[in-house]
């Protein structure tokens, strides 16, 4: 645990500083955490950018993809010359060059074969990025058995949805009470069949970073449990309360 | 009994379960239902009492990221 910040770390992060919800307590808590973020694309790119702007101690990232051309029109964290290359390691590369001060590490694995029990072990919370629904499936559970938060986001065509669950309480939902019968969807939409507006993703994204850094520095001031909608054509965004579906194979939630 | 879905008015009959109406309607799964801004879970969905003028929400999965 670090208790203070550096001259230079006063000054990359003196916006936040000035702020009474964030302060240097704020920003020490902020040195202090762990975000994993899984999936470095549409999403991804985003949270990574500000996660590692913002000061966040150690970044995770887990990705197995390289970068192809069609990525380019919304992921932000590449540029023409990084086709080709992990994605992973070039987030990293690239949260690293924004931020010397932070630890960043690079996965460029599967999530589901890259220990993530083991990964976020000292996770503050975990991002998910990611782009089908077995590895949504598979970071819930996960998240759900170890008792860490989880960001999730997802966006395609004009639609976006944002949930967050904090598995330290009982009583939460996770998201397969929310969508239970995915499974068999995995030829569903996709933004490669479906395609996305590539600004949509720096919305949810950026919601996905600003809760992580809510979370970290006002935990009572963040909304969980709750599914926002987001329709960017007919501007209409909507919000549900979440409950837990005392049915739900993966929580069991003990009571409603 | 008039209902919303989705934000259009529906007349259904007195004894229709929250899935059967949705179905009607034409949702095809999967999907999320909501009544009045309330998530309903999934195992709830036949055995939801609806009631005059509830405002029920089909929520389609989004995956992509």
């Amino acid at each position: 645990m670090q208790d203070k910040l550096s001259d230079q770390e006063a000054t990359r992060y003196s916006r936040h500083l000035l702020l009474s919800q964030i302060g240097e307590g704020g920003q020490i808590k902020l040195k202090n955490a762990h975000a994993v973020v899984v999936g470095a694309g549409g999403l991804g790119s985003p949270v990574c950018l500000y996660l590692a702007a913002a000061g966040v101690g150690k970044i995770t990232i887990i990705d197995p993809d390289t970068i192809e051309v069609t990525n380019l029109q919304r992921q932000i964290l590449y540029k023409t010359n990084h086709v080709g290359r992990e994605k992973a390691q070039m987030a990293a590369n690239q949260m690293q060059a924004l931020n010397p001060l932070i630890q960043v590490q690079a996965i460029g694995k599967k999530v589901e074969n890259c220990n993530f029990e083991q990964v976020i072990k000292d996770a503050t919370a975990v991002l998910d990025c990611t782009d089908n629904v077995s590895s949504r499936y598979f970071i819930n559970q996960i998240c759900v058995q170890a008792q860490v938060p989880l960001i999730s986001a997802a966006a395609i065509r004009g639609e976006g949805q944002f949930m967050m669950f904090n598995f330290k309480q009982q009583t939460s939902p996770c998201y397969h009470c929310v969508f239970p019968d995915l499974d068999g969807d995995e030829a569903g939409l996709n933004c490669s069949n479906a395609g996305v507006v590539g600004p949509l993703l720096g919305l949810m994204g950026s919601k996905q970073a600003l809760e992580f850094v809510k979370y970290v520095v006002k935990p009572e001031s963040c909304s969980f449990a709750k599914l926002t909608v987001i329709d960017i054509w007919s501007e209409q965004n909507r919000q549900f309360n979440l409950a837990a579906d005392p049915a739900c194979p993966v929580c069991t939630a003990p009571e409603l | 009994m008039q209902l919303k879905i989705n934000g259009q008015t529906v007349e259904v009959t007195e004894t229709k379960s929250l899935l059967d109406v949705v179905k009607e309607f034409g949702a095809s799964a999967p999907f999320a239902l909501a009544v009045n801004g309330q998530f309903v879970p999934k195992s709830q969905h036949e055995s939801w009492n609806l009631a005059e003028q509830d405002s029920i929400e089909i929520l389609s999965p989004v995956q992509g990221g």
